[in-house]
């Protein structure tokens, strides 16, 4: 890639106020309909994925629009994605180990 | 005026700052995910109470939530702000940022606060000394935020915090939403996903 079309892209790095404001807004439902989720006893035998999905989503939304890694270069993406992946590769390592899992 | 106007010659044509705290931020992800992994397998092993079910308060902590997803709102703002010049503006998304990350801090005093009232401390049991390692390690980075955002705001009232200083807060607002994607695991993770009985109502 060249380095005009990175200095493009850092340029675009930035989403308006109100896709700012549209992403806070998604973000409090997602908070209101995790808290509600554990509250309602329907839910319980699916309630560990169900929860981790919305808080998925929550950190994706985070993570694409506040940090910029949706309109930054994907060199910032792999430095942020490897070690997210070890981390959750051990985590999900130790509770098979342990046999929580 | 966008961080790559101010930004060094380098031969991938982005800013080495920027690299070095993204691999910063990975890092800390390997931090945390051990800190998460030794809570999870410690998680409802305690032989002796008080345990999860027991003493955690989810309607406190979903406020403290919230209170931490808003000042991440605030900081994309105080971004925006200082990239646009609008020095006033950046100084008030700045100031509301840290005032936000100090009463988060203020909700975690009062929550261990009552912990420790209720019998739980850092050597009670196995879900004490996960949980306070964990959600203190996490509170010593917003503490670090909320003094990096101070220093930034001094810096806006100095007249020392102009555009061409906008990958400043750029790299101060990775390191706060890091800890908010952080917080956004630990509340699931810690709080709503819990091993021992769940509420009935």
């Amino acid at each position: 890639m060249s380095e005009q079309s990175t200095t493009e892209r850092a340029h675009a790095a930035h989403a308006s106020t109100q896709t700012y404001l549209v992403v806070a807004a998604i973000l409090t439902v997602i908070t209101v309909v995790e808290v509600g989720v554990f509250y309602m006893p329907a839910m319980h035998p699916v309630l560990a994925p169900t929860l981790l999905v919305l808080s998925a989503a929550k950190f994706t939304l985070v993570a694409g629009f506040y940090m910029h890694l949706r309109y930054d270069h994907n060199v910032f993406r792999a430095v942020f994605a490897l070690p997210l992946v070890i981390a959750a590769a051990v985590i999900i390592g130790l509770l098979f180990l342990f046999r929580v899992l | 005026m966008s961080h790559a106007a101010v930004a060094h010659h380098t031969s991938t044509g982005l800013d080495s700052r920027k690299i070095a705290f993204w691999t910063f931020i990975g890092s800390e992800c390997l931090l945390f995910g051990s800190l998460i992994a030794t809570y999870l397998v410690y998680e409802g092993k305690s032989v002796s109470g008080p345990t999860t079910h027991e003493i955690l308060n989810i309607p406190l902590t979903s406020i403290s939530t919230f209170d931490l997803l808003m000042s991440s709102l605030a900081m994309v703002l105080a971004l925006a702000a200082v990239q646009r010049g609008e020095r006033l503006w950046a100084r008030v998304w700045l100031g509301t940022t840290a005032l936000l990350g100090a009463i988060f801090l203020g909700f975690q005093a009062f929550e261990f606060t009552h912990f420790v009232h209720e019998g739980l401390g850092f050597t009670t049991n196995l879900f004490g000394s996960t949980f306070f390692t964990l959600t203190g390690c996490h509170g010593l980075h917003v503490f670090v935020g909320v003094i990096w955002l101070t220093t930034l705001l001094v810096r806006s009232f100095q007249g020392k915090l102009g555009p061409e200083k906008a990958l400043n807060v750029e790299i101060a607002g990775l390191y706060w939403h890091f800890v908010d994607v952080v917080w956004i695991v630990i509340f699931t993770v810690v709080y709503l996903i819990q091993t021992t009985p769940l509420p009935s109502t």
